[in-house]
């Protein structure tokens, strides 16, 4: 095996697990304190990606694009919170899931009458579009290294308002026990909208920062949105912490599995078979993962006992 | 005369204009020459079916599975692979999608139920997308292109044919009656009570010395195979089977039908069913992008009636009082 | 027993409702495609292509008028059967046409067929039914998916390139292509990934591989929306300096703009294989390609070239029976002679009703006035037949 190339597929592996982190820590904060099953988190990716895109083709700035599209976004989002998410609150699951599928539906088609149907190609920001040599001669690319580093900042971020603030103390608490936060005599309704802002600008940062990467397209929230999922679920909902650890192995586990899985098969079956099935067994990679997490620690790695 | 200050009787009302709508859709079709309608309401029936099998375990037993469609993909899969090897006797084809549907079921059924929860709805899920993976990757039967099925199951008497939309449709129709008369007897008897109480209080359960896993290991298990038949049945209308059919949207539509129709009652599913395929094909009509539509109508079913179309009914009393 | 020997009632319904129409003077067509979602982008383009043909024949056939009545598939296999099931039974379209994709073909070639129907391919090209199950009542108008990739590994050996790396989705076109390129690709294969789809648009992970294994060209196949992001990628991640690109269906005038539009020259002087290009020079091609940039403002897609050939494909079939669309033998028969000005210029209809035709290696380049398009440098494979039509017998 090649370390150059295992280093490098280890560092795709971190990108991707930081993006999943962007989008899943916004998920696992309004599932652990809401209760809300929120699919439509995808969405807020995508106009992300849409609305950032449109401000770095007409200005030409990306740091502008990143400045006006996450709280343009934010602001979308909390719009929602309170015109329709806000009495799902209380309700089952179920309903959760259909009215948000409705949002999905919904701003999938926006998109597709507001901007091209085949949504928007968007260029690397010049001064970020060019590879770094690292060790044992790999060229990485400065773009995907910028992404690991705002990921982790946000990570740290993230970190300290969960344990050194008064609202990080209010959503471990509710991240615990639901109920407790009632209970504490603050303003539940403030508090929900603003986590759930926190969390949509998280995904909206998300997005902005991959449309470089993947462009803009209906329907991309979705794709990713689905592999979210399965971080808060290994993770264990509501935990930031597992979100993060769930969010890098999920990441790393895909990479490595796209790369190395044929060579590792090959071991234990003939080369042929090896090579047939590795595609198809890369694809369910994080979900087998998913599944034996869940099947030793039915409440994922970090989960509460009352969720 | 039946008062519909009544809420049974509003529901006695609804159930016998859905049944009565899908006993007759034929002959109307027929009669406005609208001979597109009666596999319209064919394929609406066969999800259906799929749907009753899933308000099952969602609605009653409630367990959230988001891979229901897994089912469907095991019944016409089986039907494709037998119809590619050229076995074309509805009966084994019938025995061996049971079978195949029921060992899954099994399977997946003793791994899911460790879980509780929005883990049950995931694990679900993962092991549904395994499966459409699989099935995409098996180049034999096609993979993502589908297999087509060149002759329809055979039933093995010139009486009735799968070749006949007349025949088919009341097969269909039949079978999604008897689907229906099976849960309806399940949820009353012994089995079903565990089932619902079970739902609302596991513990409870427990401690009163029912052994709910397996409980819900068999409610499980017969959803899945019932939902297997619809499988077989929607291979015979379309001649097609893709992986498609056991996409996590597929899943998920299943899951709208159910709670737009109202979980965990009789006519739920039916009632979900028809309005979401009628109300697609409708929007459809109106524009391309009837999504626009279709998503803010599903948020608003949401708000205004918390259970579904069932609430609805019941809401209006309410409102009447 | 096979799908000939058995008429349902409802065929037998379908058939003699569209009987009076044979002697009506008037030709009714089924047109299936997507029209909503994404994927509408090449819908689009073809509705167009249809509508810009019907104009140039002056919505007739001979003495005989015509109507097209479009179909949505939703880009979804049960969606487009249904689709064509109304087409068939309710509007009763005496031809049906169209499809993009190979598995709303398939699901819905059952219900044409069984109908008695004709049924024309303007794009999907599976193998299953260019080989065991081809039928005398379907036609290709455009290609078999091998066709394509087998062009392009002519032109890897003819520059040279001794190692290959192979990049393309995990489903049955992806897998057709790369086998389609193995077919006559002679150097080696250095590596080969196929890719979750539609999922996957993150190449990070075999864009490394590709660097380690170092080979002498890339190869891919990513149509619509995936294949700017690809090449986008390729280019970030520094590839592009050492390793050519080479790509089938990936790059057409529906992506190009879209190229242009985020300045991305590195696609320029790309080669890709293809059977018609819009510089292809013959009469008809000239027509289309200026009758379609004045009407629309763009380049036609080969998407579009095929629409629009279909239409006039189908018209040198209504003229020879000469409006009487009951005549089903007759069609067959002037479908099969193709006796008509096509885009692609010369090309026979072949035994199993997939074209035998000329493929072309095109390159990316801009046109007198800046827009970037293709153009044809040579040909690859002279009139060329696919590899399955030894397997059908009919």
């Amino acid at each position: 095996m090649e370390w150059a190339l295992l280093i490098e597929q280890i560092l795709n592996g971190i990108q991707f697990g930081v993006l999943l982190f962007l989008l899943a820590a916004g998920l696992t904060l309004t599932f652990g304190i809401m209760d809300l099953v929120n699919l439509a988190h995808g969405t807020m990716y995508m106009l992300g990606a849409f609305i950032g895109a449109t401000i770095f083709l007409w200005t030409g700035s990306f740091i502008l694009a990143l400045l006006l599209a996450v709280p343009i976004v934010a602001g979308i989002g909390i719009l929602t919170e309170i015109t329709t998410l806000r009495t799902l609150y209380q309700r089952h699951h179920l309903d959760q899931v259909l009215a948000t599928f409705g949002l999905i539906l919904f701003f999938n088609e926006l998109v597709q009458v507001v901007w091209p149907l085949d949504g928007l190609t968007v260029p690397f920001p010049k001064y970020l579009d060019s590879t770094v040599p690292l060790m044992f001669g790999i060229e990485y690319s400065v773009y995907r290294l910028m992404i690991i580093g705002s990921g982790l900042i946000v990570a740290v971020g993230m970190w300290a308002l969960v344990t050194k603030t008064r609202l990080g103390m209010l959503i471990r608490a509710g991240a615990t026990d639901r109920t407790m936060i009632y209970a504490l005599g603050t303003n539940i309704r403030l508090l929900f909208t603003l986590v759930f802002g926190i969390g949509t600008a998280l995904g909206a940062l998300a997005g902005v920062l991959m449309a470089p990467i993947l462009g803009a397209n209906s329907g991309m929230g979705e794709q990713i949105i689905i592999i979210a999922f399965v971080v808060i679920v290994i993770g264990g909902i509501g935990s930031v912490r597992g979100c993060f650890i769930a969010a890098l192995i999920t990441g790393l586990i895909d990479s490595l599995g796209r790369s190395f899985l044929d060579v590792i098969l090959a071991l234990f079956i003939p080369v042929n078979a090896a090579e047939a099935a590795a595609p198809a067994i890369s694809s369910m990679l994080i979900y087998i993962f998913m599944t034996l997490i869940l099947f030793f620690k039915p409440q994922g790695l970090f989960g509460s006992q009352t969720q | 005369m039946l008062s519909l200050d009544n809420l049974q009787n509003r529901r006695k009302v609804l159930g016998v204009l859905v049944i009565g709508l899908c006993a007759l859709a034929p002959v109307a079709a027929n009669l406005l020459d609208e001979p597109y309608y009666i596999n319209l309401f064919a394929r609406l029936m066969i999800w259906a079916i799929a749907a009753i099998s899933l308000n099952l375990i969602l609605g009653y037993g409630g367990m959230i599975s988001f891979g229901h469609s897994l089912y469907l993909g095991i019944g016409a899969y089986t039907v494709g692979i037998f119809a590619y090897y050229d076995i074309n006797n509805f009966y084994i084809q019938l025995v061996a999608a049971l079978m195949a549907g029921f060992c899954v079921a099994l399977v997946f059924g003793s791994i899911c139920l460790r879980t509780r929860g929005v883990y049950f709805i995931m694990i679900t899920m993962a092991l549904t997308q395994m499966i459409y993976f699989l099935s995409i990757s098996i180049e034999e039967f096609g993979s993502d292109d589908g297999l087509i099925i060149y002759v329809r199951s055979e039933l093995g008497t010139d009486l009735i044919s799968f070749d006949n939309p007349i025949h088919r449709y009341y097969v269909i129709f039949l079978v999604m009656i008897a689907c229906l008369y099976f849960s309806h007897r399940l949820i009353h008897s012994r089995f079903g009570y565990v089932i619902r109480a079970a739902k609302s209080n596991e513990t409870r359960m427990e401690v009163l010395g029912y052994p709910t896993f397996r409980y819900r290991l068999a409610c499980f298990v017969i959803a899945g195979v019932m939902c297997t038949v619809a499988g077989v049945l929607s291979a015979n209308v379309e001649k097609f089977v893709s992986p498609d059919i056991m996409h996590w949207t597929r899943s998920g539509e299943l899951i709208f039908m159910v709670v737009l129709g109202g979980m965990a009652s009789m006519m739920g599913p039916i009632t979900g069913a028809l309005v979401f395929w009628l109300l697609s094909e409708f929007f459809a009509r109106i524009t391309e992008h009837w999504h626009l539509i279709f998503g803010p109508f599903l948020i608003l079913v949401v708000l205004l009636s918390p259970r579904g179309i069932d609430g609805l009914l019941a809401l209006k009393r309410s409102a009447n009082d | 027993m096979n799908m000939k020997t058995k008429i349902s009632l409802l065929v037998a319904l379908g058939l003699m409702l569209a009987a009076p129409s044979a002697f009506s003077a008037s030709v009714k067509l089924g047109f299936v495609t997507t029209l909503s979602t994404p994927a509408a982008v090449i819908g689009n383009d073809m509705r167009d292509a249809v509508e810009l043909a019907l104009e140039h024949i002056g919505h007739k056939m001979g003495a005989t008028d015509v109507e097209v009545v479009y179909g949505d598939d939703e880009f979804n296999p049960q969606k487009g059967k249904q689709a064509t099931e109304r087409l068939v039974v309710q509007d009763k379209v005496d031809i049906v046409f169209g499809y993009i994709w190979s598995h709303v073909l398939l699901a819905s070639a059952t219900t044409v067929l069984d109908a008695g129907k004709i049924l024309i391919s303007a794009n999907a090209g599976p193998s299953q039914l260019a080989g065991k199950g081809c039928h005398e009542n379907f036609f290709n108008i455009s290609w078999q998916n091998d066709q394509t990739p087998m062009a392009m590994g002519e032109v890897l050996n003819q520059r040279g390139v001794k190692t290959l790396y192979v990049i393309a989705p995990l489903y049955a076109a992806g897998k057709n292509m790369v086998a389609g390129v193995k077919r006559t690709f002679k150097g080696e294969i250095v590596g080969e990934d196929m890719t979750k789809w539609p999922d996957q648009i993150d190449w990070a992970s075999e864009l490394s591989k590709v660097k380690a294994a170092n080979p002498d060209g890339v190869f891919i196949f990513y149509p619509g929306k995936h294949g700017p992001a690809f090449i986008k990628q390729y280019q970030q991640s520094g590839l592009s300096d050492s390793v050519d690109l080479y790509t089938v269906f990936t790059v057409d005038s529906i992506s190009l703009p879209r190229f242009q539009a985020a300045e991305m020259t590195g696609v320029l002087g790309t080669t890709m294989t293809q059977f018609w290009a819009p510089d292809l020079d013959n009469a008809a091609n000239k027509k289309f390609v200026d009758g379609f940039k004045a009407k629309y403002g763009k380049y036609p897609s080969f998407y579009a070239a095929q629409s629009y050939d279909a239409v006039m494909y189908i018209k040198s079939a209504v003229e020879a029976v000469g409006g009487d669309m009951s005549n089903v033998d007759g069609l067959r028969a002037a479908l099969q002679s193709a006796n008509y000005d096509s885009v692609r210029g010369e090309f026979k209809m072949g035994p199993n009703h997939f074209p035998i035709q000329n493929f072309y290696s095109r390159e990316v380049v801009a046109d007198a006035d800046g827009v970037w398009t293709t153009a044809v440098r040579d040909t690859v494979l002279n009139m060329h037949q696919d590899v399955y039509a030894g397997e059908c017998s009919m």
